[in-house]
């Protein structure tokens, strides 16, 4: 028998390693947490990944330039049409090519569905990471509604392989008008009920105020980006630092946080909604009658030369950097997927914090598997 | 407190709202509408006119198949011969791993024939390993008839209208 009196308070404390995934409820994904806890308190943490590596950037370098665009598809599977979209932008930038209005329109519109779609997945799972089992009921049927529109452009509903080096594959549908109009109040509505619902709850805020706070240094150390940077009170979006595509032409504001923690990244991502959809509104206005493809069905062969290309995901800034040795294949195409680089900053922010905050914290930094393996 | 009752509010206008437009079907009993472009599984289309598949097995798609899923043979076409058709080759055997098809629609896009179209398939669980080997599954055994099929009906309708006037003998003729 322990004697209570006799318990040495100096002792080391006693280290458990608990292993949180690949298959846990909550990693989102196959990913695996290995925490040391101390009782209730995690003393350290370290991230496991690779369960999803299917060699993406390996395989681009056996395909051709259009079979490409499939498995940037793959990468991060929750928002497709931003990742057709820069690769697309890579080559068209590497070939000198111009991409006609009309197309980067549809651009535009799609990705920013595509950009509510994935940060309304993320509300609903980080209500339920939280605690919360309603949101995530009414913000998958609002995913879903977006998801309808995209079958009835692209043909699929989440690997769609729509968008084209210099253009996009087909013309919009003759009905879009009245599937985004009949799409765009009703998604307001699910945006502002799941909003309403879960932002300013007592306990989702007891829950995720103050928990996994990261400082403006610290972000900027580790290169985070997109929501997860912008909840530390860092204005940068690549929408406005570096306009691309046609972005430059819409009014919208970028949304930052102050203190940088689990709230703020989950409140940043409900404001950019708010914004995607006022951009969807100003490009419905805005969006030119004309061609969507420069260059149709031509074999793709860029110039030798290597480019540099970076656009803004729904989790951050993704970069692909592209390499061409003038053939119909690329030479190298290396991919800086945001997920990756938000999820190096993970172990710091599990240092001395709760078993259970673990899981808010991991979700509020909203990662794709896919994108992180590769 | 009152933010729970708040979200228990809400909750019940969007169940009380859910209870008039229900949006749960209840799937293989009854079937999912698909959207006029969805992109199922790849079939041949079938020329009613020579009665023969329009692929002339030029590999063009197999090429370019991002998964190498597909493998085709060609033959002399003996109806040619007969002097019914005008293609010189024809398909032989035609197959597509449907395990490794991601419905990606590039297959379609390349061809240059249109002989080959996105259907709206996209149930085809078999028992046996193999099972879903598309061998020669031709668009006629499906009742669906693709979008391009459709256009080009509607062009051949409209043009005899104009054309009996000059030519009666319109080689295109129309074939519901
Ligand atoms: S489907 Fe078209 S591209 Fe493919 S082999 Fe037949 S004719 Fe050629
Ligand atoms: S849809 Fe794509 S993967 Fe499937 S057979 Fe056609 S090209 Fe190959």
């Amino acid at each position: 028998m322990v004697e209570v009196n006799n318990i040495d308070m100096d002792a080391e404390p006693l280290e458990m390693l608990v292993n949180m995934g690949p298959q846990h409820p909550s990693t989102h994904g196959v990913f695996r947490m290995v925490l040391w806890i101390d009782g209730e308190k995690v003393v350290r943490a370290e991230s496991h990944i690779g369960y999803l590596h299917r060699g993406s950037e390996k395989l681009c370098e056996g395909e051709q330039y259009h079979q490409i665009i499939t498995l940037f598809d793959r990468l991060d599977y929750i928002s497709n049409f931003n990742n057709e979209m820069v690769f697309c932008r890579a080559v068209e930038k590497l070939m000198g090519i111009e991409v006609p209005e009309r197309a980067e329109y549809v651009r535009v519109i799609l990705c920013e569905l595509n950009r509510i779609a994935s940060h309304l997945l993320f509300l609903g799972t980080f209500g339920l990471d939280a605690g919360a089992m309603t949101p995530v009921m009414l913000t998958f049927r609002g995913r879903e509604r977006i998801q309808s529109v995209f079958e009835a452009i692209s043909g699929a509903r989440m690997m769609h392989n729509y968008f084209r080096v210099g253009g996009i594959k087909e013309d919009l549908p003759a009905n879009f008008e009245q599937l985004v109009s009949d799409l765009l109040p009703d998604l307001r509505a699910d945006v502002e009920e799941a909003d309403k619902l879960l932002t300013y709850n007592e306990v989702f805020i007891a829950r995720t105020k103050g928990i996994g706070v990261i400082d403006t240094e610290t972000a900027v150390d580790y290169g985070l980006t997109g929501p997860c940077l912008r909840a530390c009170g860092v204005p940068y979006d690549v929408r406005k630092a570096e306009p691309y595509s046609v972005y430059d032409r819409f009014d919208f504001d970028v949304p930052v946080g102050i203190d940088g923690d689990s709230w703020e990244r989950y409140y940043v991502r409900v404001e950019e909604m708010y914004q995607s959809l006022n951009i969807i509104d100003q490009a419905l206005e805005q969006i030119p009658s004309g061609p969507v493809s420069t260059l149709g069905r031509r074999l793709i062969r860029p110039p030798k030369g290597d480019v540099y290309v970076r656009s803004e995901n729904p989790r951050g800034e993704i970069g692909v950097y592209l390499v061409s040795d003038g053939t119909d294949k690329p030479y190298r195409v290396k991919v800086r997927p945001p997920s990756f680089c938000n999820l190096s900053v993970l172990e710091v922010l599990l240092k001395d914090t709760w078993v259970a905050d673990a899981v808010i914290i991991l979700g509020s930094l909203d990662i794709v598997l896919g994108e992180v393996d590769r | 407190m009152l933010s729970s009752l708040k979200g228990m509010l809400i909750t019940l206008v969007s169940t009380v709202k859910g209870l008039r437009a229900p949006v749960t079907r209840q799937y293989p009993s009854v079937p999912t509408p698909v959207q006029p472009r969805y992109m199922g599984f790849p079939a041949l289309t079938w020329d009613e006119k020579v009665d023969e598949p329009y692929c002339t097995a030029c590999m063009v798609c197999i090429r370019n198949c991002p998964t190498l899923c597909m493998s085709a043979t060609m033959m002399d076409n003996p109806l040619q011969k007969e002097g019914k058709s005008s293609r010189k080759k024809i398909v032989e055997t035609f197959e597509i791993n449907l395990n490794r098809c991601i419905l990606c629609g590039i297959c379609v896009e390349v061809c240059n024939f249109d002989a080959i179209v996105m259907s709206h398939e996209h149930e085809l669980s078999t028992y046996e390993r193999n099972g879903d080997r598309l061998g020669q599954r031709y668009q006629k055994e499906t009742d669906w008839i693709p979008p391009t099929e459709l256009a080009k009906q509607a062009k051949a309708a409209a043009q005899p209208r104009e054309q009996k006037e000059g030519a009666p003998a319109a080689s295109g003729e129309p074939k519901a």
